[in-house]
């Protein structure tokens, strides 16, 4: 296209403020943690590292913490089974309903957290509880495994497609039986996929809190939970902060991670 | 002759000699298996359509059922009856359906502010921009995708608090920002769900040939008149996919209402205060976004936009 000279600056100012719009805000996020007042007031006059260290020793934050540790763990343990299993059958085997499976899978992040939290509220209320299964840290673990499978599931797939099922015929015309094959050729073959996978489960179930606020009982918290909770009681507000500080940098992990990953994979 | 002979027995020798016994319970459950690929399928999605096709769309079926039951008013317990009530309240009571319309206006909003801002962008990043600064840019749009969701809504609560960063910003200008309300959320979800539009627009805007913008040059087009008529028609289907996500993803959040919200309710929050009080209106409500992310998606199949994907 021929853009006059000034368009083109135009456009390259607006581009330099859309990016600014988009980290500015998570910059600011990590500066106020270190605000000395807790009046929130702009610019921030005077730092301190003291909130980081009262985030340190507060209790609750420990809690939430542990408890956030404790579902991201558990639930992206069982999205990477079902979802491997799922990705396993889908590109391996043609069957009956295949793509109604596809869509089964992929339903949990499609529709809105909000729908998925309140079913899953309603099934544990007036279905589980009656059966001694209540709203608790295992509903929490539920509802994070059901939309992290998709995650794994997504990544998997991918690979498994790209495979070269030479290998494993050769593995097995040797003698390997089919888990010996799976251990040793096929797993091997989409280890990166599935870590990577694993990785995007963990951190969805990390920060999610839509869901979690349906599934969890009141004496749940996760740490988005916490957050939610304590964001507006004044005298919590600078510890919220670091929280949220931590929070944006701990993203950053899975960033690096899974470019290393990609990387290794070039390689 | 005995050339003939030699080769099966050179063959056949190592593989009776090394080969280990083929007995163990592995083994026999894969030859059992290997002849069996239905039972293979079977066992594998057994555990997956337990938990998805069972607990989860179990799940839905029964929010759906829930919707049309009631709540004693006295007891607060669900009562399995039949009826339209919570319908016909969603449907005829003022408040809620002003909370209906007044979500969908936000998520029209949002997804109206996130096509604009994805149509400037997206030229400059394609037809503008050096290959290297195409590249930083793109990175730089779907690197917070990985940013958490909570923080990225909590950076807009810090932003938009009184006297806080905008209202410092704008204050040399005599204004001040919105504070929480309906204009600091439309702009907190665009921020949120913008990757999701600004990255189809980009590689729609990737695959015009450079030649016809040169031919709507030559015919006398200005730029402006250029991206109006060659360009916005042939990025219609990038901004519909773009919607879908902008669009539903706005339905169906209620977090960043409470955190930047002020005093806006959306659908979500209706939800959220009815779950524990009344169970079948929350139901109820919680079907009101799936009935219309289904029809936008309707209307979106009707342009043929999908199919261009």
């Amino acid at each position: 296209m021929r853009l006059s000279a000034p368009a083109k600056v135009t456009l390259r100012v607006f581009a330099g403020i859309v990016m600014a719009a988009i980290y500015l805000p998570l910059v600011l996020v990590i500066t106020n943690s270190f605000n000395a007042t807790t009046s929130g007031a702009f610019p921030i006059k005077e730092f301190t590292t003291k909130w980081w260290v009262a985030a340190w020793h507060n209790e609750g934050v420990r809690e939430a913490l542990w408890t956030s540790l404790k579902v991201a763990s558990v639930a992206t343990a069982i999205s990477l089974v079902l979802g491997s299993m799922v990705a396993f059958a889908l590109s391996r085997y043609e069957f009956f309903g295949k793509n109604t499976v596809n869509l089964l899978v992929v339903l949990p992040i499609a529709l809105p957290g909000i729908v998925t939290g309140v079913a899953l509220n309603n099934t544990f209320k007036t279905v589980l509880e009656p059966l001694g299964i209540g709203l608790g840290l295992f509903s929490v673990i539920v509802g994070h495994a059901t939309f992290s499978i998709v995650m794994v599931f997504n990544n998997v797939q991918a690979r498994m497609g790209r495979m070269n099922r030479g290998l494993e015929e050769a593995a097995m015309d040797m003698g390997a039986n089919m888990f010996k094959t799976f251990f040793h050729v096929t797993f091997p073959g989409f280890r990166s996929a599935f870590i990577a996978g694993g990785l995007l489960a963990f951190a969805l179930s990390f920060d999610e809190i839509v869901v979690t606020t349906f599934t969890a009982a009141p004496g749940t918290e996760t740490l988005p939970i916490w957050i939610f909770n304590n964001m507006s009681r004044p005298n919590q507000a600078p510890v919220v902060n670091v929280i949220a500080a931590v929070l944006v940098l701990a993203s950053m992990i899975p960033v690096y991670l899974s470019q290393r990953l990609t990387g290794d994979d070039k390689k | 002759m005995t050339a003939l002979k030699s080769p099966p027995d050179t063959a056949a020798a190592p593989i009776r000699s090394t080969a280990p016994a083929r007995n163990s319970l592995g083994d026999k459950i894969s030859r059992y298996l290997y002849v069996r690929p239905k039972m293979r399928v079977t066992g594998l999605l057994l555990l997956p359509l337990l938990w998805l096709g069972v607990l989860y769309i179990g799940s839905l079926a029964l929010l759906f059922i829930t919707a049309f039951w009631r709540t004693d008013s006295f007891t607060s317990k669900v009562i399995p009856a039949f009826t339209l009530e919570n319908f016909t309240e969603i449907l005829t009571q003022p408040a809620y359906q002003a909370t209906a319309l007044r979500t969908i206006g936000i998520a029209l909003a949002v997804t109206v502010l996130c096509a604009a801002l994805a149509l400037p962008l997206g030229l400059y990043m394609a037809k503008v921009a050096s290959p290297r600064m195409r590249a930083v840019l793109a990175i730089g749009i779907t690197l917070p995708l990985w940013a958490g969701y909570l923080v990225k809504v909590f950076s807009w609560r810090i932003t938009f608090s009184t006297g806080g960063p905008l209202d410092w910003l704008l204050a040399p200008f005599g204004a001040t920002g919105p504070g929480y309300g309906t204009a600091a959320l439309v702009v907190t979800l665009a921020y949120l769900w913008f990757p999701y539009m600004a990255v189809p627009v980009y590689s729609a805007f990737r695959q015009i040939p450079d030649n016809l913008f040169d031919a709507s040059a030559d015919l006398g087009a200005r730029s402006w008149a250029t991206v109006r008529t060659v360009a916005i028609p042939l990025l219609k289907p990038a901004f519909i996919a773009g919607s879908i996500f902008t669009f539903s993803l706005s339905l169906g959040d209620y977090i960043a209402a409470q955190f930047v919200g002020g005093k806006t309710q959306v659908i979500g929050t209706v939800i959220a205060s009815n779950i524990n009080l009344n169970p079948p209106l929350a139901a109820a409500f919680g079907i009101v976004p799936i009935v219309v992310v289904v029809i936008y998606l309707f209307l979106a199949r009707k342009t043929g936009a999908l199919k261009a994907l």
